[in-house]
């Protein structure tokens, strides 16, 4: 199947597994909750590894059957990386009213493609997310889980720029506390 | 007692109990319905809307196989408005099927076929897309072909609620709705334990057994080879509904006759390896017992299903499973060994079919190293009932018509006990007699044991045997096992006295009898009847216990030795391992 090949291929850039943990216990007790753990696990990988599917399952204690019913019945849900930097620019209320539109379409320009697009070379990917829950930092943006704070929102090009470089104003680690 | 619910069909008046769907209460009243989607065995999900039927009162079009009939209903099934509706249904699920009816192995046996000639669907307007979707024959037990799937479902809640294996699983969704393996990956990397309970359940041919017949005819046409065969308890009593005998009809006679015709130049019968299964599990039993040589509860381990579904999912389980392998198995090392020694054949010219009630067998004849204990693979192939009984018609042997023949006794008389090994309880209840005689050292006065019969889904009973107390218990349906499980590991954790000393298992519904290699249509009145035609056999022998068999006696006297002993463990015992439950 053409599509297994495809899995074997991508890099699987896993959520560290205690962060499944917390993230099953977190729905596991609430009826019908799949789905919101599914989203928050989308939301931190930008999409959804086999691997991670299994692990949380495993914790939930739902087959994987089960789980995959539920991700190729959504769109939304995505089974593959949909490129090699995923950047997630909030589009929360913090970051909206300080110009976080401006930034995404600066982006859109600069690499020619539309939110929810990927780049043809599979370098980047674009989305809108909901927030990010690091409003102190707004207007931001969220790449492979490093969050860029802060940004001018007229320079979408020096975004690219540190991202390229790997430069965060502000690592992963520093997030998760505002978290 | 709850009020009657009193209504019309086609202006019938019908009674029924509160909660009755209208298809049931039709077939009361003789109004035959046509459905697609529901199947007896299983809960209706209304997918495919072919049994719609018109509420008079409400001028509402209604599926008749999930709704209850309710007081003063006034049904119609039968108008040219509700038949020009089933034939939209009809017409738009042919139109994404592929027309390829006369290469499919379910060509005349297939339920979507039947209905399309009973409504007369000659044309169509609408064009056959068909999704292009690849074949998955990963497991070499079972063939998905996702293309000929009308997506009744019926597969899924076999696999998920009825067998809790969730190997299977519909993906995507509206027209791109398919079935495929749990997480899209080969059907052999998922959990699938080969039970097979999805083909036997499908209404097309969207998963069938991996047919194997062609294999099978080749080395009969082979000068080389010396092709033997044996049969499972549970197809003497379900071949011959393929060929319009009474259900449960016992035809071992005509089979043995119709496989030498075949050319098979030697019939043995699984029958007596389950009477061999015996002897060494039944001794197993004894010195767990009275010895403490291995764990309590002893789990039997003759069901290929069960024991891949216990290696998945039940590790902690090894323990207590029968190291005993199955009795197709062990007929399979003794045709290469004890009857190639005794008749001088070189054993590698050997080829043993074996003919089962099971697609899961496909899969055990190469699990481990131990089923090639002879020296060659112990078993060459396992076909299963349905593709016999293709074999059977593409002879032109008179199936119908054919005198009954003995088979070659060395490995194939048998007794009573090992016939019912086809049954649910049948294991338990063999087993029984032979290790009441090995505690006491005398058959019991009466060698039924009726707590280990029927459909119950876990049946329990206690058996008093030279004072002491043994409790069995019995469960079929792998959903079934777990609560069986469950107590045990209590009890374990707890430090508290078993809940039991033995317990059988059995991976489909009703044992071997509802295998999922079977012919299709299995029902719970349709598996009692089949397991009946097993006790009448076992009733009327002149042997009912396994170590009563004197072709058994006569194998341990001229070259097996001890039960239990060196030779015996060699050849007919093996042993387990935790699997993942997913390769991937």
């Amino acid at each position: 199947m053409s599509e297994d090949t495809a899995l074997d291929d991508v890099e699987v850039e896993e959520a560290p597994e205690d962060e499944i943990v917390v993230l099953a216990q977190k729905w596991k007790k609430k009826r019908g909750s799949l789905i919101m753990a599914l989203h928050e696990l989308q939301g931190r990988l930008g999409y959804v590894p086999r691997e991670s599917a299994m692990k949380l399952g495993r914790e939930m204690g739902i087959p994987l059957a089960n789980i995959y019913e539920v991700l190729t019945f959504y769109n939304y849900f995505k089974l593959e990386s949909p490129g090699k930097y995923i950047i997630s620019v909030c589009t929360g209320t913090a970051c909206h009213i300080k110009g976080s539109p401006k930034l995404l379409h600066g982006i859109e320009n600069e690499l020619g493609i539309k939110e929810g697009e990927s780049t043809p070379d599979g370098e980047y990917h674009l989305q809108g997310v909901r927030c990010l829950g690091c409003c102190g930092l707004a207007p931001l943006a969220s790449v492979n889980g490093k969050v860029y704070g802060k940004q001018d929102v007229t320079d979408a090009h020096g975004l690219l720029e540190n991202v390229k470089r790997d430069e965060p104003m502000h690592v992963a680690a520093e997030s998760n506390d505002a978290e | 007692m709850t009020d009657m619910i009193n209504a019309t069909i086609n202006g019938v008046p019908v009674e029924v109990a509160p909660g009755t769907t209208i298809l049931d209460a039709a077939r009361k009243v003789h109004v035959k319905i046509p459905t697609l989607c529901k199947h007896p065995d299983l809960e209706a999900t209304g997918a495919c809307g072919i049994c719609i039927v018109k509420v008079q009162n409400t001028g509402k079009m209604l599926r008749s196989c999930c709704t209850p009939l309710d007081e003063g209903m006034d049904i119609l099934t039968e108008t040219p408005e509700i038949v020009e509706v089933r034939r939209g249904v009809l017409e738009l699920t042919l139109s994404r099927h592929p027309n390829e009816c006369l290469t499919c192995l379910r060509n005349q046996n297939c339920e979507l076929q039947a209905l399309a000639a009973d409504f007369g669907m000659t044309t169509s307007d609408l064009p056959n897309i068909v999704p292009d979707l690849p074949l998955d024959t990963s497991t070499k037990s079972i063939v998905l072909d996702p293309r000929k799937c009308i997506l009744c479902g019926r597969c899924i809640t076999v696999c998920q609620q009825h067998q809790n294996v969730w190997a299977l699983s519909f993906l995507n969704r509206g027209f791109k709705t398919r079935i495929a393996a749990a997480g899209d990956i080969p059907l052999a990397d998922s959990p699938c334990v080969r039970c097979g309970q999805c083909s036997a359940h499908c209404p097309t041919g969207a998963i069938v057994e991996y047919d194997e017949t062609v294999a099978v005819w080749n080395k009969l046409q082979d000068p080389e080879a010396y092709c033997v065969v044996q049969i499972a308890p549970a197809v003497r009593v379900a071949v011959g509904e393929a060929f319009g005998f009474p259900i449960g009809a016992n035809l071992t006679g005509k089979i043995y006759a119709s496989l030498r015709r075949m050319g098979f130049k030697a019939v043995f019968d699984t029958n007596f390896g389950a009477d061999l299964t015996i002897m060494e599990e039944a001794s197993e039993f004894k010195s767990r017992l009275l010895e403490g040589t291995g764990a309590l509860p002893l789990i039997t381990s003759c069901c290929p299903g069960w024991v891949d579904f216990m290696e998945k999912f039940h590790g902690d389980m090894i323990d207590h499973f029968s190291s005993c392998k199955s009795p197709h198995e062990m007929v399979g090392a003794l045709s290469k060994t004890y009857y190639a020694e005794k008749m001088g054949i070189d054993p590698a010219k050997i080829f043993v079919v074996s003919i089962m009630p099971c697609t899961a067998k496909k899969s055990e004849i190469i699990r481990s190293k131990e089923m090639s204990s002879s020296g060659y693979q112990d078993v060459d192939v396992s076909l299963t009932t349905r593709e016999f009984a293709r074999m059977i018609k593409q002879s032109g042997i008179d199936f119908v018509t054919i005198p009954d023949e003995q088979p070659d006794h060395m490995l194939g008389a048998y007794t009573g006990a090992g016939t019912i090994f086809g049954a649910t309880g049948g294991v338990m209840e063999a087993a029984l007699r032979t290790a009441h005689y090995y505690v006491t050292g005398h058959d019991a006065p009466r060698v039924d044991f009726e707590m280990t019969r029927g459909l119950e889904g876990v049946k329990e009973g206690k058996l008093n045997v030279a004072g002491k107390e043994i409790r069995v218990a019995v469960a079929h349906g792998l959903a079934n096992v777990e609560q069986v499980l469950e107590k045990v590991r209590a009890a374990r954790e707890a430090g508290e006295e078993l809940p039991y000393h033995f317990i059988e298992v059995m991976a489909c519904a009703g044992g071997c009898v509802g295998g999922g290699g079977q012919p299709y249509g299995a029902t719970n009145e349709l598996r009692t009847k089949r397991a009946a035609g097993l006790y009448q056999e076992d009733q009327a022998g002149l042997w009912r216990c396994s170590h009563h068999n004197p072709y058994i006696k006569e194998l341990y006297a001229e070259f097996l030795g001890e039960i239990g002993g060196h030779k015996a463990h060699d050849l007919l015992h093996t042993g387990y391992q935790v699997l993942p439950e997913y390769k991937r």
